[in-house]
């Protein structure tokens, strides 16, 4: 589905398998007629297809209050860079706690839940070809979770709950904060809720035919694993919010790590899920890509769901009471499937583009399909910067940090903080920063203004992530922890060279945060003052050219599984991370070495 | 035999979405919730 070609993504890579699902039959399209002549509908301008009302109703609202949320941890976020930037250390202590529990929630769950439930409603409506199960279900959860959101920052405003967003017992918060998470926790699962009951109407009804669309399929594999998440927030925080408001005792804090990171890192990889959609989606709208093999794609996505929840395990490797049976189960054996589904969405993306562009007569050398490929185009550049940043820097980080043997040398320090900013922000919140670029023309009907700053926009947002991702790093390498503005250790080891990494991570952080506002300012004006696209398709953000058979006979090979450049990626990437891993084992032996 | 039989075991489960719902809460509940709950139940009481 280019975004000037009008196709439908059941055509294309966003569409349903090849395998056993045919092409949209008659029976879908005189459904999708008869539902544009009927009220609650209206047929895209750009795409053509199915936009059910109820549903671009809740995917505007849930987008608005993701990009307010975003905003909010964004001016955190630039408070904490100059903190941790000791040349200015900014905030004093007491703040410092309270900025970064809010950062930490508005980031890590409000920004990026608000999306992905616009993500869900879209995936399963549009995509579908069928209507939102319920206006009132999605009333009450966009109330819950509006609510639950407002309470919590309200009350780590107020100074009533500088518990960080991990909240460890026995630090404790006032209770309007454990009841705001509890609150946007139920107001998503009824999201959820929502989302499944229109993917089982929307079977019952026969509105599609085959296997639903991978982007639905990723989307179902992301509410999956909201809801393993959801459930270990609730089991987490009522005992704690009933403990807060003096009805119970103290729950068991290694109880509560345990259980809370069910929360706290499972919500991640509820992101991970909804990123990798989000990338087959916009790597169908901006090159009108496919994937290479459906099964395999599904297959990965399953492996998701299967195994990449137990990696809530790494927070736990340095906890005494747990065995290091579990700890290697749970970190190594298990979670290894999933990362093994990640290395197949990071070679089947790329490749799918690569396949595309070769098509279009792109075949010069191994990159002359990368270096034609639309790079004007905002959503295209956003989408290939966040799997270059998730892969090379969040998922190589992860996986050697995740080993128990090596995180005894990066636990609680910098490093861990390098790596999932990697991975949330340069990866998830890149991606669907991405998204916005097509989620505001098609839903919100305006295209957007100042276009030459949004072309720049990721580019500035991802040199300043990647920075401060390495300046984090470095910096916590050298034994600065996380969660604390308190260098003195490190800096009495290392000396000046802490600051200099210091330095880095401040500027990549301010550079960052510039980028993070300047998509704020181009959304909320676009969505305000920006020229409306009803009654024509949105203006395109630039498509690669079709250079036709002379082109292809003349400079080389095209083919459905003809993928040289990406082949070669995946072996830089292999080896980075051979590399890296190599280089943690050897800092290991240095700090505890066995002769 | 009708088309819908014909298909290879990972297709339907990739086709069914609550057989995936279901496997996808009871494998990371059991390998980490439970596991670990259980783990921490066995932690002797400290005897100071």
């Amino acid at each position: 589905m280019n975004d000037q070609e009008g196709n439908n993504p059941e055509r294309s890579g966003a569409g349903s398998g090849t395998e056993y699902n045919p092409p949209e039959g008659e029976l879908a399209k005189v459904k999708r007629g008869l539902r544009s002549l009927t009220g609650g509908w209206r047929n895209c301008d750009t795409t053509g297809m199915p936009v059910c009302l109820d549903s671009q109703f809740f995917i505007r609202w849930n987008a608005i209050f993701a990009v307010i949320f975003l905003l909010i941890g964004g001016i955190a976020a630039i408070l904490l860079a100059l903190t941790r930037w000791e040349t200015f250390n900014l905030l004093r202590t007491d703040l410092f706690y309270r900025v970064l529990t809010l950062h930490g929630l508005n980031m890590l769950i409000f920004w990026i839940l608000f999306f992905e439930v616009a993500i869900l409603y879209f995936a399963s409506t549009t995509l579908l070809n069928a209507k939102l199960f319920s206006r009132k279900v999605g009333w009450v959860s966009f109330v819950l979770m509006v609510v639950g959101a407002l309470m919590v920052n309200w009350i780590i405003f107020a100074g009533e709950a500088d518990v960080l967003k991990t909240s460890y017992l026995p630090l404790l918060a006032h209770p309007a904060f454990y009841l705001g998470i509890i609150l946007v926790a139920v107001g998503t699962l009824v999201a959820v809720f929502n989302f499944f009951a229109t993917v089982y109407v929307a079977r019952r009804d026969r509105t599609y035919e085959g296997s639903v669309p991978l982007v639905t399929f990723g989307a179902i594999a992301a509410a999956i694993i909201a809801v393993v998440t959801l459930l270990h927030g609730a089991v987490a925080m009522i005992p704690t919010f009933t403990y807060s408001m003096g009805w119970t005792g103290e729950p068991d804090p290694l109880w509560y790590r345990l259980v809370w990171w069910g929360l706290g890192h499972q919500s991640q990889q509820v992101n991970v899920a909804a990123m990798v959609a989000v990338w087959y989606m916009v790597a169908t709208l901006t090159t009108g890509a496919k994937p290479l093999n459906e099964t395999v794609c599904r297959g990965a996505f399953v492996l998701y769901i299967l195994f990449i929840n137990v990696a809530s395990a790494h927070h736990l490797l340095v906890e005494p009471g747990m065995s290091s049976t579990w700890k290697i189960w749970n970190t190594s054996y298990v979670m290894y499937l999933a990362v093994l589904a990640s290395m197949v969405h990071g070679f089947t993306v790329p490749a799918s583009v690569e396949v595309s562009m070769r098509a279009k007569g792109h075949v010069a050398g191994i990159f002359g399909w990368l270096t034609a490929a639309p790079w004007r185009n905002p959503a295209f550049s956003a989408v290939v910067l966040s799997l270059v940043i998730f892969g090379f820097i969040g998922g190589i980080t992860g996986v050697t940090l995740g080993t128990q043997q090596i995180n005894i040398i990066a636990h609680n320090t910098l490093r861990i903080p390098g790596h999932f900013h990697a991975t949330v922000v340069g990866g998830t919140t890149l991606a669907f920063m991405g998204l916005a670029y097509y989620v505001v023309p098609l839903f919100f009907r305006r295209d957007f203004l100042w276009r030459p700053l949004a072309r720049i926009q990721p580019w500035i947002f991802a040199g300043g992530i990647t920075l401060m991702s390495f300046g984090m790093s470095f910096a916590g390498s050298m034994g600065v922890a996380r969660r604390t503005s308190d260098i003195a250790p490190a800096e009495e080891a290392y000396g000046p060279v802490v600051h200099f990494f210091l330095a880095m991570l401040g500027i990549g952080g301010v550079l960052a945060v510039l980028g993070l506002l300047l998509f704020v300012v181009l959304v909320v004006a676009t969505i305000l003052f920006g020229p409306s696209n009803a009654g024509r398709p949105m203006k395109c953000w630039g498509k690669p050219a079709e250079l036709g058979a002379n082109a292809k006979a003349t400079h080389g090979r095209s083919g459905d599984h003809y993928t040289p450049g990406t082949i070669v990626l995946v072996g830089i990437f292999l080896a980075a991370f051979v590399v890296y891993y190599f280089a943690n084992w050897s800092a290991l032996a240095d700090v505890w070495p066995v002769r | 035999m009708n088309k819908e039989t014909k298909k290879p075991a990972l297709q339907r489960l990739m086709d069914n979405p609550w057989l995936l719902l279901v496997l996808g809460v009871l494998i990371p509940v059991i390998s980490y919730t439970m596991w670990g709950w259980i783990e921490i139940t066995r932690i002797p009481p400290s005897p100071y």
